[in-house]
């Protein structure tokens, strides 16, 4: 199947990829569904929809969403400056945005709760106002909205970029205002862009941990992550229950993987019919 | 009306509000949610003065996990860049069924979350795990152990440097190598002399963010670490462990560490993508 017969080296790249990958993520990895397997179903039915599990879902599902909406609509918009305009300190500005993947999940935690505590630099001016950040959901959404930030972002600047200045010029000179610009120009075209930044911000948000564990306070029922369920079941020495839930992580993480593929790829179509 | 026909109707009056408007939501939230956290670890890190910082990082525990987080990192970068040399150089130079499967199947581990990449590792390794019994048998730990820590690292980094190489190799072609070849190059020859040049700021560019991911990997690294003091820990373990215990000063001066690489990898990245060309974003 080789396509050029002089290149050498295919037996031996392809046999130690195939090998390597197969060692360290395909056989760990099914280690986790062979384990849930063990499991009788109705215990592995009773584990990942009991009370504590569910209220996890809820906050762990509904944060990433709410966190991945707020990344959108300042993503779009930095995104947009960075994309269009010239201002002082725009490399910064474009370099800085990388710092949610760059900066130790952990790193985010501490310093992020240490802002917004009651004392901290924003803490102080949010607290009177009756905002508590630290230890409730909304310090949750925060660290999830930190995190997401950069797939919005760099989902969405190079379709601004590509789109050029020269199809708003024409839907102006069109009679358009600004506004109808923006609503039937640009946003169809920047939408597929914006719903794969959406949801690779939302499918990082997830599996997130070390960023929200500092923040959250960790309380049962009420702060709590699924994450940080799967790490205290751990703790306890419920490997089949921890790997119960960890199992409905990654069926969900996987479901959210073909999604991002399928929107990718159709941003890519999108991109070559323009 | 013959106003909004003007030549350029992008830079009219009204949209000139529209842009600086623009501009400082943008810088605002930029400002507020990542310089500030930013510079707040850097604040509280020298909050109890430049002794308490020199002492929190000479501490034979912060040292050794410092030497544990270099360890790991550099064996992770080592083998993901073999593997990543290795499936590009398979990928893009020749054609195979199940390719498209293999190129997916790569991307893997960053679609599983932190806490459940470590979890494999115990399940496979644990006292209860596939080879538990066996390890223990033999007396080798690797759950709780720096194997342990290793191998969680190999795992969260392991698409870094393969997945900026396929792309780039992809559509660079062949043809280079092909015409040393026929000229009489040798197999490693070319390698040196021709494919390594051609993907050096690629290789580069996956290099930087595998070992910034590396060095940074706290969620599966404190699942099989055991966080034993100054044998498993890892630097983002070492800062946990010390702002647990309210050692704030201590926790942020380690955490500033951790932060200067994160500016360091900023800077590179930023510099790499302007020298090649390449554009940003891919993390």
């Amino acid at each position: 199947m080789k396509k050029s017969g002089i290149l050498p080296g295919f037996g031996i790249s392809l046999g130690f990829a195939v090998t390597y990958l197969s060692l360290i993520v395909l056989i760990p990895l099914s280690a986790v569904f062979l384990k849930t397997a063990t499991m009788h179903w109705g215990r592995f039915v009773e584990t990942v929809t009991s009370a504590r599990v569910m209220a996890s879902y809820r906050l762990t599902f509904g944060a990433s969403f709410v966190g991945a909406v707020i990344d959108s609509i300042f993503g779009f918009i930095v995104a947009w400056v960075l994309a269009r305009y010239s201002f002082p300190g725009k490399r910064i500005a474009d370099a800085m945005v990388d710092l949610p993947f760059a900066l130790p999940t952990a790193v985010a935690g501490i310093s992020l709760t240490s802002l917004y505590a009651p004392n901290g630099w924003l803490g102080q001016y949010l607290h009177p106002l009756g905002i508590d950040v630290v230890f409730t959901r909304v310090g949750v959404v925060l660290a999830l909205t930190f995190i997401g930030l950069p797939f919005v972002v760099r989902s969405v600047q190079p379709v601004i970029e590509d789109l050029g200045s020269d199809v708003e010029e024409a839907s102006a000179s069109l009679g358009a205002n600004s506004w109808q610009t923006f609503c039937r120009v640009i946003f169809p075209a920047v939408f597929p862009a914006l719903l794969t930044g959406f949801t690779l911000a939302f499918a990082r948000g997830l599996g997130e941990y070390g960023s929200i564990i500092f923040i959250s306070g960790n309380m049962p029922m009420h702060t709590e992550i699924t994450s940080l369920l799967i790490v205290s079941k751990l703790e306890q020495y419920d490997f089949a229950g921890a790997t119960a839930i960890a199992s409905v992580m990654l069926v969900t993480s996987f479901a959210l993987l073909i999604v991002i593929n399928g929107l990718q790829a159709r941003t890519r179509k999108f991109e070559e019919t323009r | 009306m013959s106003s909004s026909v003007s030549s350029n109707p992008v830079r009219g009056r009204g949209s000139a509000i529209t842009r600086w408007t623009l501009i400082c939501v943008a810088l605002l939230f930029l400002i507020v949610f990542l310089v500030l956290p930013l510079a707040s670890v850097f604040v509280e890190a020298f909050a109890k003065g430049w002794q308490t910082y020199l002492d929190s990082i000479r501490d034979p525990d912060a040292l050794s996990a410092i030497r544990l987080t270099l360890v790991a990192s550099g064996i992770a970068v080592t083998l993901n860049l073999i593997f990543g040399l290795m499936a590009a150089w398979a990928i893009s130079r020749f054609s195979f069924k199940g390719k498209n499967l293999l190129i997916s199947l790569i991307d893997l581990p960053l679609a599983v979350s932190p806490v459940v990449s470590g979890l494999i590792f115990v399940l496979l390794f644990g006292l209860h795990g596939w080879f538990g019994s066996w390890l223990d048998d033999h007396n080798i730990r690797i759950l709780f152990a720096v194997p342990g820590v290793v191998l969680a690292t190999i795992f969260v980094t392991f698409p870094f440097v393969a997945r900026e190489l396929i792309p780039f190799m992809q559509a660079q072609g062949s043809d280079e190598e092909e015409a040393a070849l026929v000229l009489g190059a040798s197999p490693w020859r070319t390698f040196f002399s021709i494919t390594l040049p051609n993907i050096r700021w690629s290789l580069l560019y996956g290099v930087i963010l595998c070992s910034a991911r590396a060095m940074g990997e706290f969620g599966a690294v404190s699942v099989v670490s055991g966080h034993i003091r100054g044998e498993t820990n890892t630097l983002p373990l070492h800062v946990e462990i010390l702002y647990n215990e309210y050692n704030f000063a201590a926790a942020f001066s380690v955490a500033s560490l951790l932060s200067l690489v994160a500016l360091v990898t900023l800077v590179a990245k930023k510099i790499i993508e302007e020298k090649a060309g390449l554009r940003g974003g891919r993390a």
